[in-house]
């Protein structure tokens, strides 16, 4: 027989029926949910990359101490690459008598290849965006330099043995990135006026870069061409580097995403695992009678694998299609986020929305239905005659194998996903047997119950098995909705109040100890605000546990780099708010015999150091050793100071430090810095507010983003609710018959179905929000690292909720039910 | 008139056709029927001539086409399914072939739910003495799937008769049981009749069961064919 012709038009005949309908519903859901959420994460991440390009100025970096090679600028004029060439170099600047160490860059005109140069003619005041670069005999400087030389636009400073007109404020340039404390304040300059500053000399310490910019196949080209000699001495840099701030926000954003998405297409598989179930036994009949007429059993596994795989097919192709117009929507909002459109999708996450429809429909039906062919031909004799039931564990590993397998591309992070599944099934199971014992408790109630109460129980705990399965799907859905909405509401309002409305925008440097009271003290007035101010001390790693530190000993490029430089150490007692042990413990005050170090916890991992280790840092020649008590999370974007290793007030006190501090100011009170900088022009003054409102804006997106691919999980929440009405609805159907021929009314039997799903309803909304809350409470503490108070309202909301959506979910669910005949009792055995 | 004041159920003219795929189907044609308060009639006839059609539209479960149907004075076309509903509650008990217990309630809520759906107080009581009536005063907190065919039937005629109805209708209740059982429960069932002094009308294809009956009609091809 063909079965494949059998297949597909069994499958046009029980379209009708309702469960493929269902099934076919879920696939959609699910396959829509995650390709919007793919083709959106995908062009996320090149825009991503697009920036990241403006970071480097260009699309490709050569560094070098010497000259850049002539060789290398013929082979990218060849490829036909767009070039441009810079130095920078550390040279005293002067005006009149005063002094200043500036770090200077001289660029030609194609810099920057990516992004624009931003410059303002006042201090603190709008900037501009610049399509040019100093012109010849002219510099711009930024306000630190304007500052330290006190000198007004349009006078004359000497670089070396040239004069320039300083002409412009520089107040951002796409690759000055990072460690903003540890450089110089900048000059610009043209590169047409580099020999006249006479500074290019045999010996003098000078960064030649090598800017390009192109398509990503000639840059991918030129790299493969670059022969690069070991002691050359050249460093490459590619758009892998973006800024640290920015890349957590996105990588939170695709995490986000990943979740909704993954917890879409678990729920899709538990609507479709109960329709399937559903469809089998209805199949029961038939696969029997066509057995007795001969069809074999491998043929019948053909028929149904067949059927699932067409219709997974079509569903998927249409999921894909509304997944891309979903994310055409959520492109135009990301408009608002990068100030351009998004690249234009790949084709990848069409491909990987079918794969997804298929495995999910035969990791969640196909099981259910083979069952099909263990039917006894017997059954047409005896109608008792059932196939085994499958055995749960089955079920579950083939789910979980599912899940895991689609995971990767979702949340990009394998643990989450394990921890995300695991959760899933936990809830389902402690969900399962929870409703079970309540069920059973309240059965003892029956007896004394009024009649549409009573009903409504005896019908949840008639169907114990169905009940529970229903509490378990609805549960886990409200679970994932209130999951879903706390997330939103509890976590992501955590996660944006780090950056409030007064976050950090300017940071003060360079602020010596004697001065520390005084500035503290006119700030508390000027701005109503107690500032705290934080030592800092440079110093360079030396030793881990009595091993010297060699940058050559480490591969990765990060911690060599880390190795190789000094960086800034602090002291303190007490831990910074934003700051989370992850190992290990704080000191207390009292405890000072010996140093103690407390070390951030990615660059302990980078660096190799635990708890325990002893570390020797070289201080202004001397040598400090001290033991590392604790890791530290560091909440780096909340953008305050912080830093990666802290120390003992008693260890560090007595070395020569200076102190930084970061502080709100409104626009209004701007005056406040020109003031303070009068006061104390030792110090400096940086402004952070660009990098504060990209990472804001991109928080404001990714907010609004998980709104919108919540809607997703909620619709197969409700297929599942859909689901577990559809499998009791013959059931119901034949009750509302007999219970309207013994004479009840219509509102009668309403109000005893309204009184069974208020019971499922309450029940489950009450499990819900127990389980919501500790995985909440799991999430806070464990992946997004925050605290976060469980809100009361919880547990007013969810049963309400609960009974709203099982309520009005279920009466649309079985107004079929209500239309029912009595006749039919005289019908039906 | 006088005669008619007699006749608990009444159908005039009744007929039942249904669409189907070949044009409309006529199950029931001209139907004549009255039925005395007190009286038990057999209606009997092959499979598919439309007995069971008959017996609801006498009971009030369905809707003629054409023709009407008289019940306890009452026109039932005129009524709305609520309104039929009541008249089924308060005047009419059944006992269906299959039983049809709610398997989530107990023998004595089962009983009881008629009476519960009227809004008696005494439901519990009432319901109590119609499984003494049936025998059954011992095994009232059984669950139905804890219960043999023949308890089930006899808690379905306790049911039937807990509101204390004008009429009964019976579809084949002997059909799923074995003779012996069957004939216990035609014993009970006829005797409760005469004690409650209701009205019987049963479906059935037993003759000899038909014979017990005051009266009987013959079915065939959805019409009246009197012997
Ligand atoms: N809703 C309907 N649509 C189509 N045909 C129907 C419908 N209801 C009943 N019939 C048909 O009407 C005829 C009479 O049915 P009914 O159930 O009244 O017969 P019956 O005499 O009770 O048979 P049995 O002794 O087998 O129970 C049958 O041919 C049946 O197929
Ligand atoms: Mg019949």
């Amino acid at each position: 027989m063909n079965t494949f012709k059998y297949a597909f038009t069994g499958l046009k005949r029980d379209w009708y029926s309702g469960e493929l309908r269902l099934i076919g519903i879920s696939i959609l859901i699910a396959v829509a949910c995650l390709s919007s959420v793919s083709f959106f994460t995908d062009r996320v991440r090149r825009a991503t990359e697009q920036q990241a390009t403006e970071l480097l100025a260009a699309d490709l970096v050569l560094i070098s101490s010497a000259k850049i090679k002539n060789e290398f600028i013929d082979s990218a004029n060849r490829i036909g690459l767009i070039i441009s060439l810079n130095e920078s170099f550390r040279s005293v600047v002067v005006k009149d008598d005063q002094l200043e160490l500036a770090e200077v860059k001289a660029v030609d005109s194609n810099y920057p290849i990516r992004g624009h140069l931003r410059t303002s003619d006042d201090l603190f005041s709008e900037e501009q965006i610049n399509a040019t670069v100093p012109a010849a005999g002219t510099a711009w400087v930024d306000s630190r330099l304007l500052q330290a030389l006190q000198v007004t636009l349009g006078e004359s400073i000497n670089v070396g043995a040239a004069e320039l007109i300083v002409d412009k404020i520089l107040t951002y340039e796409p690759d000055r990135g990072g460690d903003l404390f540890n450089i110089a304040p900048r000059l610009l300059m043209n590169r047409a006026d580099l020999d006249k500053t006479k500074l290019i000399l045999p010996g003098s310490r000078i960064k030649y870069r090598l800017l390009l910019g192109g398509k990503s196949e000639s840059i991918d080209l030129y790299r493969d061409q670059l022969k690069l000699d070991k002691n050359e001495n050249v460093r490459v840099q590619g758009i892998k580097d973006a800024r640290p701030e920015i890349k957590t926000a996105l990588e939170r954003a695709e995490q986000f995403l990943g979740l909704a998405a993954l917890v879409s297409i678990a729920l899709a598989g538990l609507a479709i695992a109960m329709s399937a179930q559903r469809f089998a036994v209805r199949h029961y009949d038939n696969c029997a009678i066509m057995r007795c007429l001969g069809l074999q059993q491998r043929e019948i596994s053909q028929i149904y694998f067949y059927q699932l795989m067409i219709l997974g097919l079509i569903c998927s192709l249409f999921g894909c299609a509304i997944g891309f117009f979903a994310q055409e929507g959520l492109n135009q909002m990301m408009i608002g986020m990068t100030q351009q459109s998004l690249p234009k999708p790949s084709w990848r996450p069409v491909f990987s929305g079918i794969f997804t429809g298929l495995i999910t429909v035969l990791a969640f039906a196909l099981p259910q239905l083979m069952r099909l062919r263990k039917i006894s031909p017997l059954r047409v004799l005896r109608k008792d005659l059932t196939p085994l039931p499958l055995n749960n564990y089955v079920i579950y590993i083939v789910a979980i194998i599912a899940l895991v397998l689609l995971s990767p591309w979702q949340s990009g992070d394998i643990s989450l996903t394990i921890y995300t599944v695991l959760g899933l099934f936990l809830t389902a199971i402690v969900l399962a047997v929870s409703a079970k014992l309540i069920i059973k408790l309240l059965k003892q109630l029956q007896p004394k119950l009024k009649m549409t109460a009573r009903y409504g129980l005896a019908n949840v705990s008639r169907r114990s098995n169905q009940s529970v399965m229903q509490i378990m799907g609805i549960g886990i859905g409200v679970t994932v909705m209130l999951l879903l909405t706390l997330v939103r509401t509890d976590l992501l309002a955590g996660w944006q109040n780090r950056l409030p409305d007064d976050a950090p925008n300017y940071f003060l440097i360079n602020i010596q100890p004697d001065q520390v009271e005084g500035i503290q003290n006119s700030l508390s007035i000027s701005l109503n605000n107690d500032i705290t101010l934080y030592p800092m001390i440079r110093g360079r790693l030396t030793k881990i546990n009595d091993s010297n530190v060699s940058p050559d000993d480490y591969e990765d490029p990060r911690a060599n780099r880390l190795a190789a430089r000094e960086f800034n150490l602090s002291y303190a007692d007490t831990m910074q708010d934003d700051n989370r042990i992850v190992a290990g413990e704080w000191w207390s005050k009292s405890e000072n015999i010996e140093n103690y170090f407390s070390v951030e916890e990615g660059i302990a991992e980078t660096l190799g150091i635990k708890v325990g280790d002893n570390l020797s840092y070289s201080i202004a020649g001397q040598e400090i050793k001290g033991k590392v008590l604790n890791l530290r999370w560091v909440e780096w974007d909340s953008l305050n100071a912080n830093f990666f290793v802290v120390s003992n007030t008693d260890a560090l006190m007595s070395y020569p430090s200076t102190f930084i501090s970061s502080l709100f100011i409104p626009d209004s009170k701007r005056s406040v810095l020109i003031d303070l900088i009068k006061q104390y022009p030792s110090i400096t003054v940086f402004d952070i507010d660009a990098i504060l409102k990209q990472v804001r804006a991109i928080m404001n997106q990714v907010v609004r983003t998980v709104e919108f691919v919540f809607i997703f999980t909620i619709l197969t929440g409700i297929a599942v609710l859909f689901a577990a009405l559809q499998s009791t609805h013959d059931e119901r159907t034949h009750e509302a018959a007999l219970m309207s021929a013994l004479g009840a009314s219509r509102k009668q039997i309403i109000s005893g179905l309204i009184a069974e799903f208020m019971l499922l309803g309450i029940i489950t909304g009450i499990l819900s929000a127990i389980a919501a809350s500790i995985i909440e409470l799991a999430l806070a503490e464990y992946v997004f690292k925050m605290d976060v108070v469980i809100n009361p309202l919880l547990w007013l909301i969810a049963p309400l909720v609960c009974c709203l959506i099982i309520v009005a979910t279920g009466l649309i669910g079985t107004r079929k039910v209500l239309a029912s005949s009595p006749m039919l009792v005289l019908r039906k055995t | 008139m006088d005669s008619n004041s007699n006749n608990i159920v009444q159908a005039k003219a009744l007929g039942k056709q249904v669409p189907s795929p070949e044009g409309t189907l006529t199950i029931l044609d001209d139907i004549n029927l009255s039925i005395k308060q007190g009286e038990s009639l057999a209606v009997i006839g092959v499979s598919g001539s439309g007995k069971s059609t008959l017996l609801g539209l006498l009971a009030g479960l369905d809707i003629p086409t054409s023709g009407k149907v008289v019940l306890n004075g009452t026109i039932l076309n005129d009524l709305d399914e609520d309104g039929r509903a009541q008249i089924r509650n308060q005047s009419v008990g059944f006992v269906f072939q299959s039983f049809h217990l709610l398997p989530g309630l107990t023998a004595l809520e089962n009983t009881a739910l008629p009476l519960e759906l009227a809004g008696s107080v005494q439901a519990e009581e009432l319901a109590k003495q119609k499984l003494a009536d049936v025998g059954l005063s011992e095994r009232i907190h059984h669950y139905p799937n804890q219960l043999s065919g023949g308890e089930q039937q006899r808690v379905a005629i306790a049911r039937a008769f807990a509101s204390n109805p004008k009429i009964l209708f019976a579809d084949e209740p002997t059909g799923n049981l074995d003779q012996k059982t069957g004939q216990r429960i035609i014993d009970l069932l006829f005797n409760m009749n005469k004690d409650n002094g209701t009205t019987l009308v049963m479906v059935t294809h037993d003759d000899a069961l038909a014979s017990l009956c005051d009266r009987k009609i013959i079915m065939a091809g959805g019409r009246l064919t009197t012997d």
